[in-house]
């Protein structure tokens, strides 16, 4: 049985775990019938012709692991930003850990998905968000099909949440091959700012497939950070789908930290709905071997007088491989819109890969859209001026690829999540410097 | 210190070293000059180590080690500073950060600890009066915007900063307005001691009324074809090198 065959005839069984009677599994049986349509995706679709599934969806998943796992705090302490104070949503092969969480209703709701699914004090919340940005697409459908576990954050208007919020997805690898369908949905008031870090962590060689769709809106004058890391196992896969909607004079980030797993796709996309919006989209990847990531990003600009930054950053060594494709799209009524893109490759291997695409489609006349995209090696000359100065040469190449990167570095606004990037960069690099720079 | 013997060097398949000879003692002062083309720079790139050049005969000792099979880096380790020509421009890393790793990555290779915060700071604060240069410059990106002078002078602070045994300065004067050539020559000359020594090339006579060699050479097609005083330098400026290409072909 294929994984979609298997996945469509458990539908039925995953329907005796839910309250099937409600408006949300209205939605869930329309996605599901929309995925059981469209199936995965396949390399025919403009969108994914350069990033194929072929070889993750070979694995007998597990969809719905049952087990109730624990993992000791100590054995996975690593993957937390621990040197600061901070809440924490954790689950384990998609089910809430208690243990490992730090959860609050105090004034800011950081919680359960599968809490404000079934709370009536949250309908109202998830009337007005859930799946209304997400788009009806294959793998979006999949996740909404079977939407029932993930974190739930709601933060009140006039609120600045002192604390970062970490999401965390472990996987144990207690069964062969695991499949999970995280399903976050993040509400940002009025003015309130919230920092969100993000990771899909497996904890053993067994395959991994995480389908995840993320909802964020920021209302008026709102600020959301979030940092997206992903260093993950290597026999770990990740889609990562991420949908936006800003409303006027917000601004929302999205870093995305691109340095392990096997395949991983972001689909970031972001939908300005009123003016003078801003929207940051960042990413360093650094993948070796036969690893592949693949930017898809989408910044819909829709209204007059607002602003997208994106900078991408990639290094690919060995065989592995990259996509970077953003789309920008300026409607007519957006004039004044400035639009910058910026995507630059380094390829430290012959044999390493990057597909690079650009994407305007801008039907405004008075607008400033930039975009640039560079494909190159690391400097020679560079290398034996470094080398010259008694620094060798593995490090003389990690502090160029470091310098590179750096760029996407500086707008990360909480130091710890610097300080850790900066560490992976140096693990992920094999060198023991500082690069304080 | 350095001895080299019967070098032969091509890039390319192109050959530009044919046969140089040249020894250099501790406490030296050596210039050389030469037309353009003549493979001077080649020569200071070599003893650096740039892999692009193929040493096809001959050796380069440094304190009786032969070093021509060493990489870049090792030859660093041994005390070996080129001051470049055109100093390469890296965005990203700071002038500071760059020198930190610099000599904490030479500590490093030689079984050091890295040099403690306090006494790095006391160094470049010292070494940075002595070529006088601003601080804020410290924190800019290494060589990126800075003008040709500016450049010069950094290359210097490096070399301060670093001691090495041997100094190979490629073309340091070029760019230099006469005030940053006498701040870095007075660099240079206030790191000379008994135990390095420095490799001038050159151009011109110029820098050579502030860093006066105890050797002149003339490098023509690959090879040390005079040697002389500093005198041979005045009489460079006031001939031109037609006279020494004539004294070859006779």
């Amino acid at each position: 049985m294929d994984l979609k065959e298997k996945i469509v005839s458990s539908y039925v069984a995953f329907e005796d775990g839910v309250d099937v009677n409600t408006d949300i599994h209205e939605i869930r049986t329309e996605a599901f019938q929309n995925f059981e349509k469209l199936g995965f995706p396949t390399k025919k679709l403009e969108a994914w012709k350069y990033t194929s599934l072929n070889s993750i969806l070979k694995e007998d998943y597990s969809i719905f692991p049952d087990k109730e796992k624990t993992i000791n705090l100590a054995d996975v302490k690593k993957y937390f930003i621990h040197d600061i104070d901070t809440y924490k949503v954790v689950f384990i092969d998609g089910k809430y850990s208690s243990f490992l969480s730090e959860t609050t209703h105090d004034a800011i709701d950081v919680c359960l998905m599968s809490s404000a699914l079934n709370k009536a004090k949250y309908k109202p919340v998830i009337e007005n968000y859930f799946n209304k940005v997400a788009k009806q697409d294959n793998l979006t459908s999949l996740n909404t099909a079977f939407a029932k576990e993930g974190a739930y954050i709601n933060i009140p208007k006039n609120t600045e949440v002192e604390k970062p919020i970490q999401i965390i997805n472990f996987t144990t690898g207690s069964v062969e091959a695991t499949m999970t369908q995280p399903r976050n949905l993040i509400v940002v008031g009025q003015n309130a700012h919230v920092q969100i870090i993000e990771r899909h962590q497996s904890l053993t060689s067994n395959a991994v497939l995480t389908n995840v769709v993320t909802e964020v809106f920021a209302d008026r004058d709102a600020t959301v950070d979030i940092y997206k890391i992903q260093n993950d196992h290597i026999a770990a896969s990740l889609v990562d789908n991420t949908y936006i909607e800003q409303q006027s004079k917000s601004v929302v980030s999205v870093h995305t930290f691109s340095f392990g797993g096997n395949i991983t796709r972001n689909n970031l996309n972001f939908y300005q709905k009123g003016e003078y919006i801003d929207s940051i989209l960042k990413g360093i990847t650094i993948i070796e071997g036969k690893q592949h990531v693949d930017h898809h990003t989408l910044v819909h600009h829709i209204e007059p007088n607002c602003e997208s930054h994106q900078d991408y950053k990639g290094i690919f060594d060995e065989r592995s491989t990259g996509v970077f494709n953003g789309k920008v799209i300026v409607e007519k009524e957006a004039q004044k819109t400035n639009a910058y893109q910026q995507n630059n490759n380094v390829l430290v291997s012959d044999r390493s890969t990057i597909n690079a695409k650009p994407q305007l489609e801008i039907f405004a006349d008075d607008v400033k859209c930039s975009h640039g995209c560079t494909i190159g090696q690391l400097d020679e000359q560079a290398l034996f001026y470094m080398q010259q100065r008694g620094i060798a040469q593995k490090e003389a190449r990690a502090l160029l690829m470091y310098a590179f990167a750096n760029t996407v570095l500086e707008s990360v606004k909480i130091p710890e999540v610097k300080e850790r990037i900066t560490k992976l960069i140096a693990t992920k690099l094999n060198v023991n410097i500082g690069f304080d720079l | 210190m350095l001895k080299i013997e019967n070098l032969h060097a091509s890039i390319e398949g192109k050959v530009i070293l044919k046969g140089l000879n040249l020894q250099v003692n501790p406490g030296e002062v050596h210039a050389i000059m030469g037309p353009n083309g003549a493979g001077k720079s080649t020569l200071a790139n070599i003893v650096a180590g740039k892999e692009e050049y193929e040493v096809t005969n001959g050796s380069i000792e440094l304190n009786g080690e032969d070093i021509s099979e060493l990489a870049p880096e090792e030859r660093a380790h041994n005390g070996v500073f080129l001051s470049f020509q055109y100093p390469v421009e890296i965005p990203g890393v700071s002038v500071t950060n760059f020198i930190k790793t610099a000599i904490n990555e030479t500590r490093k290779a030689k079984g050091l600890e890295d040099m403690p915060a306090k006494d790095m700071l006391k160094m470049i604060r010292e070494k940075s009066e002595l070529l006088e240069i601003d601080r804020k410059f410290l924190s800019r990106s290494l060589n990126e915007g800075f003008s040709g002078g500016e450049k010069k002078r950094n290359e210097i602070f490096q070399m301060a900063m670093l001691e090495p045994k041997l100094a190979i300065l490629d073309e340091t004067d070029s760019g230099l307005d006469i005030d940053a050539l006498r701040i870095v020559a007075n660099g240079v000359n206030k790191l000379k001691s008994k135990d390095n020594a420095v490799i001038v090339i050159t151009h011109y006579q110029r820098l050579l009324e502030y860093i006066v060699p105890d050797f002149v050479h003339v490098l023509y097609d690959g090879k040390i074809v005079k040697t002389g005083d500093a005198s041979l330098a005045l009489e460079l400026e006031a001939k031109g090198y037609d006279w020494i290409k004539e004294e070859m072909v006779s």
